[in-house]
């Protein structure tokens, strides 16, 4: 294995491994909010209950997030760093706001879970809320960073030398926005679906539960208008890469012709050596009609970039129609689900529906993964595009095998022990709606 | 001072902190590994209780530490994960265990948590040590060399950090971060039993700590010229040795007369003293021998950038810290 392709496997597996962390971060604690806003409300004790088994979901999941997350910041340097002495001084901002932003999500969550009973029920929720908050804002400055990879701005390089650097423009970058919508939104999709369909799983077996049945309600509340409004963020994404990363977008829909009024590939794959992508349904003007809004605009072509600065075509293509149908999966079941309860049906009781959610557990994962490879690999060859090529930033330390293998062992492991662990502590139904209380004595600290 | 200077003190502000807090945790899963005697479980307890709430929040000094030094000194960074990629991984698969260790242990069944211990507390080991070698090897001047390495991979990648001297500063972290564990826990035993275990195991450790130090300095005097010279002949060394000196024998003092605060006290003075010793005696540079702080730093606006998101950053983060401290320290235990 070439040390380069090494480096970037054990940079995919991480990012892959923390992303699943990262998303769930993000999400859970707006489910626990809710959860407890319904029980003060109501007065139900299963809502105390699901407030609390998901604030310790979020308690363990932030633990392993922490680790990779460090692992992460860690491999930077140790994989790339050449794209990091140039990159360091212009966005390294974002991630020191994201340290403060995981800083304050840390805090926060130990008062919720610690001050359950130590603080106002008021000021509890309040916390909870800081949890919710601070972590959307610290996936927002992480993406923020990636996106000026993508859309690299705020410096100039003259000879080789950094000039001008102005890290607030390299922040504002273009891609920023479109990126930071589609992500976050990725994330409540992804776990609301997939607590939503844990539950619905467990209701096909036992309609009646009324603790699955209030769990599905607040998952599906977080959940489906983040489906819903997904394709619309994907809209602008799309329109976005269609003008700053054409070769993304063609390798995306395995264009290899530049053309007007081209036509969306639906599925199929692409014949790199022949040039064309095979058993691919095509809808004419299609894509035209959504890189640009017109039905008969030019859309750029794989053949105006040498073919070494093309990024792996079938790869992105295959990933991104991955996307697409997980996301547009997502969406239909979005809508179904939120026209019948517009419609006061009763959801749990519905057996297509809840097969349909059971189905879409690990769906939106999946289109956050298959997501995330369009973006990075669709970049490729690229680290920071247009400026510094991977294979320059990747570290001169050889045998880089040995850390790749070492560190995907030892996700899957964590991986595995983690999927245990969340099993044990909260998707486990209770024999009884229980209330116990989740105490420990704070120690004083070290 | 310049701007570059006072964020190169901030990060080492911030690996001070990580040192004294996070390094504090790590000696907590030492004291996990040696639990003897008739109380050995409650010791463990003791341990567990005492990390539990603190350990992430501790955890994020190093993270900050990172982010800074990526921000405002790239090419030192980039130095060090080339350099010493072998130690530092090392590193990260122990703070990996560790981490997911505990949170497994935290929350596993009961007849896990054994298993669970036993990956913490090496673990615990093993990323002191590792971290402590990284430092000495900078200290010692190996991570430098003009940047671009060329040399056979032992040569380069190796070398540099598997040095007695190295090795000895390993070590002498290891037994720093269990003399402060061991001060500290004295202050969360709630019990007399376990404080006098662990009053026994701080003087130990405490004394422990001159002989790894005494090892270090003996083998700074080839290993690393530029630290030996800095401690020796540079006009603050003989004021810091006496400061160091006091506050060692203070926390060696109070112990043995049972003044728990006192000793936490001069226990974090003891060990920051001898990390600040450190970074003067290596000043001006970041890596030595060849790279400044003023070389290795970022543009002038992003040193400003950086120093801003600090203070807005502090903004939030201190009364949440405070509202932290308030919520769990003045009302009464349960």
């Amino acid at each position: 294995m070439p040390d380069l392709l090494a480096a970037r496997s054990q940079m995919a597996v991480s990012l892959a491994f923390h992303i699943v962390f990262a998303v769930i971060g993000i999400a859970m604690p707006v489910m626990m909010v809710l959860a407890e806003r319904r029980w003060q409300v109501t007065g139900h004790a299963i809502y105390l209950d699901l407030a609390k088994r998901w604030a310790k979901g979020t308690a363990i999941l932030f633990a392993v997030g922490a680790v990779s997350g460090t692992v992460l910041s860690f491999e930077l340097g140790l994989l790339w760093p050449r794209f990091m002495a140039l990159a360091g001084p212009i966005i390294g901002m974002p991630f020191s706001l994201e340290g403060f932003a995981f800083f304050t999500e840390a805090i926060f969550l130990g008062v919720y879970l610690y001050g359950w009973d130590r603080i106002s029920s008021r000021a509890h929720l309040w916390a909870g809320v800081a949890v919710a908050v601070s972590g959307a804002a610290s996936g927002i400055f992480v993406v923020i960073a990636n996106a000026w990879m993508n859309a690299p701005t705020g410096f100039e390089l003259v000879s080789g030398q950094l000039v001008n650097v102005d890290p607030i423009a390299a922040m504002a970058n273009a891609a920023a926005l479109s990126q930071t919508i589609h992500m976050t939104l990725a994330a409540y999709a992804a776990t609301g679906f997939a607590v939503a369909g844990i539950h619905a799983f467990l209701l096909l077996r036992d309609p009646a539960n009324a603790f699955h049945r209030r769990a599905l309600e607040i998952a599906l509340m977080v959940g489906a208008p983040a489906a819903v409004l997904q394709p619309i963020s994907g809209d602008l994404s799309a329109r976005h890469i269609a003008a700053h990363q054409p070769m993304k977008l063609a390798a995306a829909e395995a264009l290899f012709r530049t053309q007007a009024a081209a036509p969306l590939a639906l599925g199929g794959w692409p014949d790199v050596a022949a040039r064309e992508t095979r058993f691919a349904v095509e809808v004419p003007y299609a894509l035209s009609l959504l890189a640009f809004h017109d039905p008969h605009a030019v859309v750029k072509g794989l053949d105006l970039v040498p073919e070494s600065e093309w990024p792996n075509v079938p790869a992105v293509h295959l990933s991104f129609q991955i996307m697409v149908a997980a996301g547009t999966y997502l969406a239909l079941v979005a809508l179904w689900a939120g026209w019948l309860a517009w419609r006061r049906a009763d959801l749990a009781h519905n057996r297509w529906l809840m097969r349909a959610i059971a189905l879409a557990t690990p769906v939106g994962f999946v289109a956050v993964e298959a997501g995330w490879m369009v973006t990075e690999l669709g970049r490729q060859p690229w680290a920071i595009y247009g400026v510094l090529k991977t294979a320059d930033a990747v570290t001169s330390m050889p045998g880089l095998m040995v850390p790749f293998f070492t560190f995907t062992l030892l996700y899957c492991f964590l991986g595995v022990i983690v999927a245990w662990l969340l099993y044990r502590h909260i998707i486990r139904s209770p024999v009884v709606p229980e209330w116990r209380g989740f105490y420990m004595p704070p120690g004083s600290g070290t | 001072m310049t701007l570059a200077d006072v964020l190169a003190a901030i990060v080492f502000v911030a690996l001070n902190a990580y040192a004294v807090l996070g390094g504090a945790d790590f000696g907590g899963g030492v004291w996990d590994l040696l639990a003897l005697g008739p109380r050995k479980e409650r010791q463990r307890e003791l341990v567990a209780e005492a990390i539990g709430p603190v350990w992430e929040a501790n955890h994020v000094w190093l993270i900050l530490a990172i982010v800074l030094l990526f921000t405002c000194f790239p090419p030192a960074f980039a130095r060090l994960g080339t350099l010493l990629h072998i130690p530092l991984s090392l590193v990260l698969i122990g703070i990996v265990l560790r981490g997911s260790a505990f949170t497994f242990w935290r929350y596993g069944a009961d007849q896990e948590q054994r298993r669970w211990g036993v990956v913490f507390a090496i673990a615990s080991l093993m990323t002191p040590l590792l971290l402590g070698t990284t430092a000495g090897a900078i200290a010692s001047g190996a991570v430098g060399g003009g940047g671009q390495p060329g040399g056979d991979f032992y040569d380069t990648y190796v070398a540099p950090w598997l040095t007695p001297f190295a090795l000895s500063v390993g070590l002498f972290a290891l037994v720093a971060f269990a003399f402060l564990a061991a001060v500290y826990l004295t202050l969360e035993a709630r019990e007399r039993e376990l404080q006098e275990d662990f009053r026994r195991r701080a003087l130990a450790s405490g004394a422990g700590l001159f002989l790894a130090a005494g090892l270090a300095l003996l083998l700074a005097l080839t290993g690393a010229p530029r630290v030996r010279d800095g401690l020796i002949f540079a006009a603050w060394a003989v004021p810091l040795h006496l400061l160091t000196a006091a506050a060692a024998v203070t926390a060696l003092a109070a112990l043995w007369v049972r003044h728990w605060r006192v000793a936490r006290v001069a226990a974090v003075m003891q060990v920051s003293l001898i990390l600040w010793g450190w970074a003067l005696s290596q000043y001006p540079y970041v890596l030595p021998p060849d790279l400044t702080i003023a070389a290795a730093a970022a543009p002038d606006v992003t040193l400003r950038l950086a120093l801003g998101t600090l203070a807005v950053g502090a903004a939030v983060l201190v009364p949440s810290l405070r509202y932290l401290f308030h919520v769990f320290k003045s009302s009464p235990q349960p």
